[in-house]
């Protein structure tokens, strides 16, 4: 275990920095810089924030003064926030981000693990085409629809919750509803195919012909066999979701993390992209060890090597 | 209490599927001794399972018995909810599956699902339970029982996993052990130790078997009672010896003229039976095996034989045998 554990982090540490790389120079042949306005800046004052963020040098030099810096810990500072640090922002806006991806996640495992299997369970009845057309909605339908039905119906016409922010926990439920649909639909799926495919299976018909009642046959029997696809698909799907939406943080107006990957992106802010890249790639890949522990957990099949 | 430990009368099962419905059994009724061995044989899907698992009340959606009466030890099977079934599978009667390599639950030790069946039926504590696991273990053959209860099914050979499963069949000492083609999935050497360990604990334990198979050989060496199965019905049925020695019903000969014989010329063809087995969504109104059958006459396609008996066991379902037995019958007065 020790060793597995050893040879992932290594093999994470080369994931980061080829992810890192990538970013690095396909940010770098998008035209435009993060000194462009509308605003006529002078020829001077450009090239004197240029020299002061080192974007004068070659674009190699640059890239290993920033990868040099990062293995210190220093991502710098962003060029458009002026006076922060990378890290700061990031330190700041995830924790909002995580506290609504958390309970979107947590929302998503509690309804859509129950409903997958009794889809599974009532398979081809009115319940189960119920279901079946529910999770597809919630696959199809964009975030930012389901956003605006919620804010109509249950902020303008009902007046039940409030629109902005993330002051009480009234404030959360409408972000992590919307955030939580497609998800749940997916987890769904995965749980209804994964639970026919396992009830199917020759020891479900042994462990009924032990005697075993239903609900053990299906806690105990089917769950754990039919589980392994859903945490697969959860693992990254957290990384995801914590660290926000960009469409959801802006219309119920969050200050998370979410949004500063997109400005970022389109205000070329390059050491925040560089940031906001790293640090999701870095929750990624924790992510996938974690499950492959975790599977390791359900599945005694499975070898971690 | 009848004389029998399992006594299905006129059991008919359907599966009513959206085609239609599949008339999988036919006017079955089978009895068995306690400590009795029946074969049940016949082709796929003649019935042989689906009697069996009927009669624990395993029958697979969408499946339904649709008359006759199963009774088993005094319980009247066909009448029981689902709650007094779960009391009496596993526990007065357990079944050994074909696939040993998928009939264990991959993500659970070997261990728990043996004491799972123990803990279920009796009063054992865990403590307990884990020691009747071990000695199980011990009688179905299994070295080092300690080590084996913690490991996985992954972690065995398909003939251990099987002991695995008749330890499992045998946790609560059963009075009727059903066996639907124990064997099949096992390699022949293999094959040959699972049936003796099988009679051994017959012997020791004194339950019934009733053993199904498409392996005439298993049957033979096996089985005092043989009811040989076509097209969910059964066309013959006696003793070991009536059925190898004297069949009567042309399928029973079929059968058994298709074995491979130690003493076969070197380049002689084997004589099977020629056809297919009929389609039971639209069975045939006389006898099923009449469109196959070398001997039909005409009343053989239009109405089903009646029972012909020879002698207190033996007995065929076959319009042949009726008239044979009518002809003599005339001639001894």
């Amino acid at each position: 275990m020790a060793k597995y554990i050893a040879k992932r982090i290594g093999l994470a540490i080369v994931t980061i920095w080829a992810v890192a790389t990538i970013t690095f120079f396909l940010m770098n042949m998008v035209p435009g810089g993060p000194f462009l306005s509308e605003k006529a800046i002078s020829p001077q004052a450009t090239a004197a924030l240029e020299a002061k963020y080192g974007l004068d040098k070659p674009l190699f030099q640059r890239y290993l003064t920033y990868i040099g810096d990062a293995l210190h810990g220093d991502f710098g500072d962003s060029l458009k926030q002026r006076g922060r640090t990378v890290m700061d922002i990031i330190k700041m806006k995830f924790p909002v981000s995580a506290r609504v991806g958390g309970l979107t996640v947590l929302v998503a495992l509690t309804i859509g693990i129950p409903l997958g299997c009794i889809a599974a369970l009532k398979r081809g009845k009115f319940l189960d085409s119920l279901i079946s057309v529910v999770a597809t909605c919630g696959i199809a339908v964009p975030s930012f629809v389901i956003c605006t039905l919620l804010l109509y119906f249950f902020g303008v016409k009902l007046m039940l919750l409030p629109t902005v922010g993330l002051s009480s926990w009234k404030h959360f439920v409408m972000p992590v509803m919307a955030l939580s649909f497609y998800p749940t639909a997916y987890i769904m799926r995965l749980m209804r195919s994964s639970m026919l495919d396992v009830l199917g299976q020759d020891y479900m018909r042994t462990a009924k012909a032990k005697g075993v009642s239903g609900f053990l046959i299906l806690f105990k029997h089917a769950l754990r066999n039919a589980i392994l696809p859903v945490i697969t698909y959860v693992g990254p799907m957290l990384a995801y979701t914590v660290t926000g939406s960009f469409v959801v943080e802006k219309i119920f107006t969050i200050p998370g993390l979410g949004g500063e990957f997109i400005s970022a992106i389109s205000g070329r802010d390059y050491t925040l992209i560089m940031g906001t890249t790293i640090f999701l790639a870095t929750l990624i890949v924790i992510m996938n060890v974690v499950v492959d522990i975790v599977y390791k957990m359900v599945d005694p099949r499975i070898k971690l090597k | 209490m009848s004389e029998y430990l399992v006594d299905i009368k006129n059991e008919r099962l359907s599966f009513f599927t959206p085609v239609g419905e599949v008339k999988a059994l036919n006017d079955v009724s089978i009895h068995l001794r306690e400590g009795e061995v029946l074969g049940i044989v016949g082709e796929s899907g003649s019935g042989k399972s689906v009697t069996a698992y009927s009669l624990m009340g395993l029958t697979a959606h969408p499946g339904k018995l649709v008359g006759g009466s199963l009774m088993f030890n005094g319980h009247q099977i066909d009448q029981m909810s689902d709650k007094e079934m779960r009391e009496i599978r596993g526990n007065e009667i357990s079944i050994i599956f074909q696939d040993p390599m998928t009939s264990l639950n991959p993500v659970y030790t070997i261990g728990n699902q043996i004491m799972e069946a123990i803990l279920l039926h009796t009063d054992k504590n865990k403590v307990q339970a884990k020691e009747r696991a071990k000695e199980l273990l011990e009688l179905v053959g299994i070295n080092e029982p300690l080590k084996r209860l913690k490991q996985y099914p992954h972690e065995l050979s398909g003939g251990m996993r099987q002991r695995v499963m008749i330890a499992i069949a045998l946790a609560c000492e059963p009075k009727l052990l059903i066996a639907d083609e124990p064997t099949t999935a096992l390699d022949v050497t293999i094959q040959a130790q699972i049936l003796e360990l099988m009679m051994e604990l017959k012997d020791k334990l004194g339950m019934a078997i009733i053993m199904i198979t498409h392996d005439l050989g298993v049957v033979a060496s096996m089985c005092e009672r043989i009811a040989v199965m076509y097209a969910g019905k059964v066309v013959e049925y006696g003793t070991a010896d009536d059925i190898f020695y004297n069949p009567k019903h042309q399928y029973t000969k079929g059968l058994i003229r298709s074995i491979p014989r130690i003493d076969t010329k070197e380049h002689e063809r084997l004589i099977p039976i020629e056809g297919t087995p009929v389609d039971l969504l639209n069975p045939p109104k006389g006898c099923p095996f009449a469109p196959r059958c070398e001997e039909c006459m005409k009343i053989c396609l239009r109405e089903m034989p009646p029972v012909t008996n020879f002698g207190r066991v033996h007995y065929t379902q076959c319009w042949l045998n009726q008239k044979e037995e009518m002809e003599k019958g005339a001639a001894n007065e």
